[in-house]
């Protein structure tokens, strides 16, 4: 595998390999080598998180990193076109790793240069690094990937974690539940996608409804910049807040997942919880961009 | 229907079984601007399809490129190149996997439309024809497309 653009182009097993060498990784059965690789961050959009999480990976592979920021140039600009900065810093680096709100600009950028790429978030489109290390902690939490009941609250329509969580799992004979305001459901062609595959989901008014069948819930941020009526926000915010009293009668190794930063959508008083995943997800992420950064530059053996 | 003496031309193309409603579309990828005479006829009776257009143009063919646009618009349509009154050739129109640099992506956020940049698409469904824009990702119903010109 060159380049890591998007969850369409994973196999099954390209995403079971992944989840098993992250696991080798986090278990130290494995210590990829990159002493001598580089690797490029280039976040025309911020994202500390993203950010962080790709350069501590890299780092804890011994690798280096630079860090680009800024606007993406566009040939409408004048100055340097976006193809050209990607292959100016492909003759520095030994890989891309790439953030625009621009939509198709990780694929695009995988076009223009030799080295590889991988995409950290474009756009409303994919985010395939979040949903590898979203179902690295389904499967770390719940033993496997297979027949799971999930939970989906908040932002669905924008939300393209959701989206690339929901399109990955779809091969794992899931049963989703949407949890959403009305004009933030899942997307129709998302819909559509899974009525193709057979996939069981079903929109709920709120969360609590189906807790006690579901294995996971996943949580995201509802932005107060979608509504157009501030007023309308506080309304809504309140009916999709997941606190600890919702959560008795749960099932064992029911765990509550969230691709942070949250804001208030997870009340803190389930932190302490045993149900509380999401700071360990986060944590997982690192071992999950591990195996990713060291399968695409060959560090496996 | 009463012949018409449009309905033979002596040299050129007939683009026949056009679905009712898609002659314009059609005549517009095809560029029927110029010297020859172009016939377009909308909402004929069909025996094969109902109701169809028909587009006649005289003493030209259609580039390759041409073709493949007007098989995504109107997959179900037929080709036949006219020699001297007589079919000469009859060319199936096939819909291609890969539909490169002929559909503009409606998505503002895309990056071949931000960067104008050659578009690329993917043929995901038949009947009713949808294709997947290859940088963003989002799946088009045919009808939803406009076409690069
Ligand atoms: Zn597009």
């Amino acid at each position: 595998m060159k380049n890591l653009i998007s969850m369409r182009d994973l196999t099954k097993k390209d995403i079971l390999q992944f989840l098993e060498l992250a696991e080798k990784i986090e278990k130290s059965k494995i210590k990829p080598n990159l002493s001598k690789k580089l690797a490029a961050l280039i976040f025309y959009e911020p994202s500390t998180r993203t950010q962080f999480s790709f350069a501590t990976a890299m780092k804890k592979l011994g690798g280096q990193t630079i860090t680009m920021r800024g606007t993406q140039s566009t040939s409408v600009q004048k100055g340097e076109t976006f193809a050209d900065t990607l292959k100016t810093i492909s003759m520095y680096a030994d890989l891309i790793i790439m953030r625009s709100a621009i939509e198709g600009s990780a694929h695009y950028a995988s076009e223009v240069v030799d080295i590889p790429v991988i995409n950290a978030g474009d756009g409303a489109n994919q985010h395939p690094t979040q949903a590898l290390l979203d179902l690295y902690s389904m499967k770390k939490t719940q033993g496997t990937l297979e027949n799971l009941t999930i939970g989906i609250v908040g932002d669905l329509k924008f939300g393209r974690t959701v989206h690339s969580l929901v399109q990955a799992m779809s091969d794992f004979k899931p049963k989703f539940y949407f949890i959403s305001p009305s004009f933030l459901k899942m997307p129709e062609y998302i819909n559509e996608d899974l009525r193709e595959k057979n996939v069981f989901f079903q929109e709920l008014k709120d969360a609590e409804e189906k807790i006690q069948e579901m294995d996971l819930m996943y949580v995201t941020r509802i932005q107060k910049e979608r509504f157009a009526d501030p007023e309308d926000y506080e309304k809504v915010k309140g009916s999709y807040i997941i606190e600890s009293a919702m959560l008795k009668g749960v099932k064992k190794k029911f765990k509550i997942l969230h691709p942070l930063p949250r804001a208030g959508e997870i009340s803190t008083d389930v932190d302490k919880t045993k149900y509380a995943y999401y700071f360990q997800q986060a944590k997982n992420g690192i071992y999950v961009r591990q195996a990713i950064i060291a399968t695409l530059l060959g560090g496996t053996k | 229907m009463k012949q018409m003496k449009v309905d033979a031309i002596k040299n050129g193309t007939v683009i026949d079984h056009i679905s009712a409603g898609k002659g314009m579309q059609v005549a517009e990828i095809i560029n029927i601007s110029g010297e020859n005479e172009v016939f377009i006829g909308v909402n004929l009776q069909s025996k094969k399809i109902g109701k169809k257009d028909i587009i006649k143009i005289e003493n030209r063919e259609l580039t390759s490129e041409q073709v493949n646009t007007v098989a995504l618009i109107a997959p179900q349509a037929t080709l036949v190149i006219i020699k001297n009154y007589e079919v000469a050739k009859k060319v199936s129109l096939k819909l291609q996997e890969n539909i490169e640099n002929i559909v503009v992506c409606p998505n503002p956020k895309c990056i071949t439309n931000v960067d104008n940049i050659p578009t690329k698409f993917k043929l995901v469904g038949i009947e009713p024809t949808k294709i997947r824009c290859v940088y963003c990702e989002r799946k088009y119903n045919v009808d939803e497309i406009s076409i690069r010109i």
